[in-house]
């Protein structure tokens, strides 16, 4: 599967089917700081994402404040 | 993981509340969390003008996006801060969700106003930009409301925004910070707008998710002054907290303003406010903090001071 990391700028590719929180898990990414989009879909950390998905990790966090 | 309320497939969890919903009970929760904060906080009403503060990021638009679902009388202010293509795209972010929606959206413009960016300011005054820029925009949202008419500003704080600066003012014990810490500050002189936070009892997640739903098409880069800022180390540690005990920034933030805002405002003394010699704004000095920065900022760019900001309108009215 191919994970767009939005807030690091990157790509990563991985193989076999797994669930969102262990893919946040494996990547090192507290999921409460992403949200977790396939297609126009937000997922949940119990869906499951397999190889032939496109996910993006969309930061939540926004900065700056006044 | 299923719907809490129709068994579909959900999208959201929200862990805190131990649920999770499908995009249509998500929104329908998230409105109802907005509505009800309004009202029991008593913010504004369906007849008040609201000036919705507009940086084309995911939690003002949402903001702008919701008030209107809501039915209440709303206009968003853009304020151009001059930080360059950062500043650009989340302008044409707000512009196109105001056209999209027929909104009226107001424009104030720093640097063409005042001849500098926010950095430019932030320089010459040797401040940090999120000090420039976080007193620059405080100024003009009250200087704008004040002059439309408006009967509060509104502004994205979320959950997670009020959280992060209650525990960097009480990492420091900033005393007056924490006094003045609050979903809605009244006005206390005839010339200060009240300000109110409608997100404030909802996690910056649920504002992201909310925009997302929506097809709202918001700025996701950060700006580039925030790399580093304090305010997001302390949001990612909080985070981590929530992670392991979900929960935990809701009961800082709300146990705060239930338990701790009440003892240190107990012996705090009334600010008493004025009306800034130069440009009549409320201030507790004679010249307040923004004309001051303007003017020392001008005079070491060896510039002349500007005029005061014009307000344009860049959506339809």
């Amino acid at each position: 599967m191919k994970v767009l990391i939005r807030h690091q700028k990157r790509e990563v590719e991985l193989r076999g089917t797994r669930r969102v929180r262990d893919l946040l898990v494996e990547l090192g990414i507290n999921p409460e700081s992403v949200l977790v989009i396939r297609g126009a879909a937000l997922l949940t950390h119990d869906a499951r994402v397999a190889d032939e998905d496109t996910v993006e990790l969309r930061p939540v966090i926004s900065g700056g404040l006044a | 993981m299923r719907c809490r309320k129709c068994a579909a497939d959900a999208t959201v969890e929200i862990r805190r509340h131990h649920t999770a919903f499908c995009n249509e009970h998500f929104l329908e929760f998230f409105e109802r969390q907005v509505a009800r904060a309004i009202e029991h906080e008593r913010m504004f009403t369906p007849e008040d003008s609201v000036l919705v503060a507009v940086s084309g990021g995911k939690d003002s638009l949402a903001l702008w996006d919701v008030l209107r679902r809501l039915g209440y009388r709303t206009t968003g202010l853009y304020i151009n801060l001059g930080i360059g293509e950062y500043s650009a795209e989340s302008q044409r972010k707000a512009a196109a969700y105001a056209a999209s929606q027929d909104a009226e959206l107001l424009l104030a413009d720093i640097p063409g106003e005042y001849g500098m960016s926010v950095e430019d300011l932030a320089r010459a005054t040797r401040r940090v930009p999120c000090s420039a820029c976080g007193l620059s925009k405080r100024y003009l949202f009250n200087k704008v409301a004040r002059e439309g008419g408006f009967a509060a500003v509104a502004t994205g704080h979320n959950l997670d925004d009020e959280a992060a600066v209650l525990l960097g003012n009480l990492l420091h014990w900033q005393t007056e910070y924490l006094a003045r810490q609050a979903p809605v500050l009244d006005s206390t002189h005839p010339a200060l707008v009240k300000k109110v936070k409608p997100f404030f009892r909802i996690a910056e997640r649920e504002t992201a998710a909310y925009a997302i739903i929506r097809g709202i098409d918001y700025i996701v880069d950060e700006c580039p002054n925030s790399v580093g800022a304090r305010s997001l180390l302390y949001k990612e540690a909080l985070n981590v907290l929530e992670q392991a005990a979900p929960g935990t920034k809701q009961s800082l933030y709300w146990g705060f303003l239930e338990h701790g805002r009440p003892l240190v405002q107990g012996g705090r003394q009334p600010v008493e406010l004025q009306a800034c010699l130069h440009c009549g704004q409320p201030t507790t000095g004679e010249v307040c903090a923004f004309c001051r920065m303007t003017e020392r900022a001008a005079e070491r760019m060896r510039l002349r001071r500007a005029p005061a900001a014009q307000v344009t309108t860049l959506g339809p009215a």
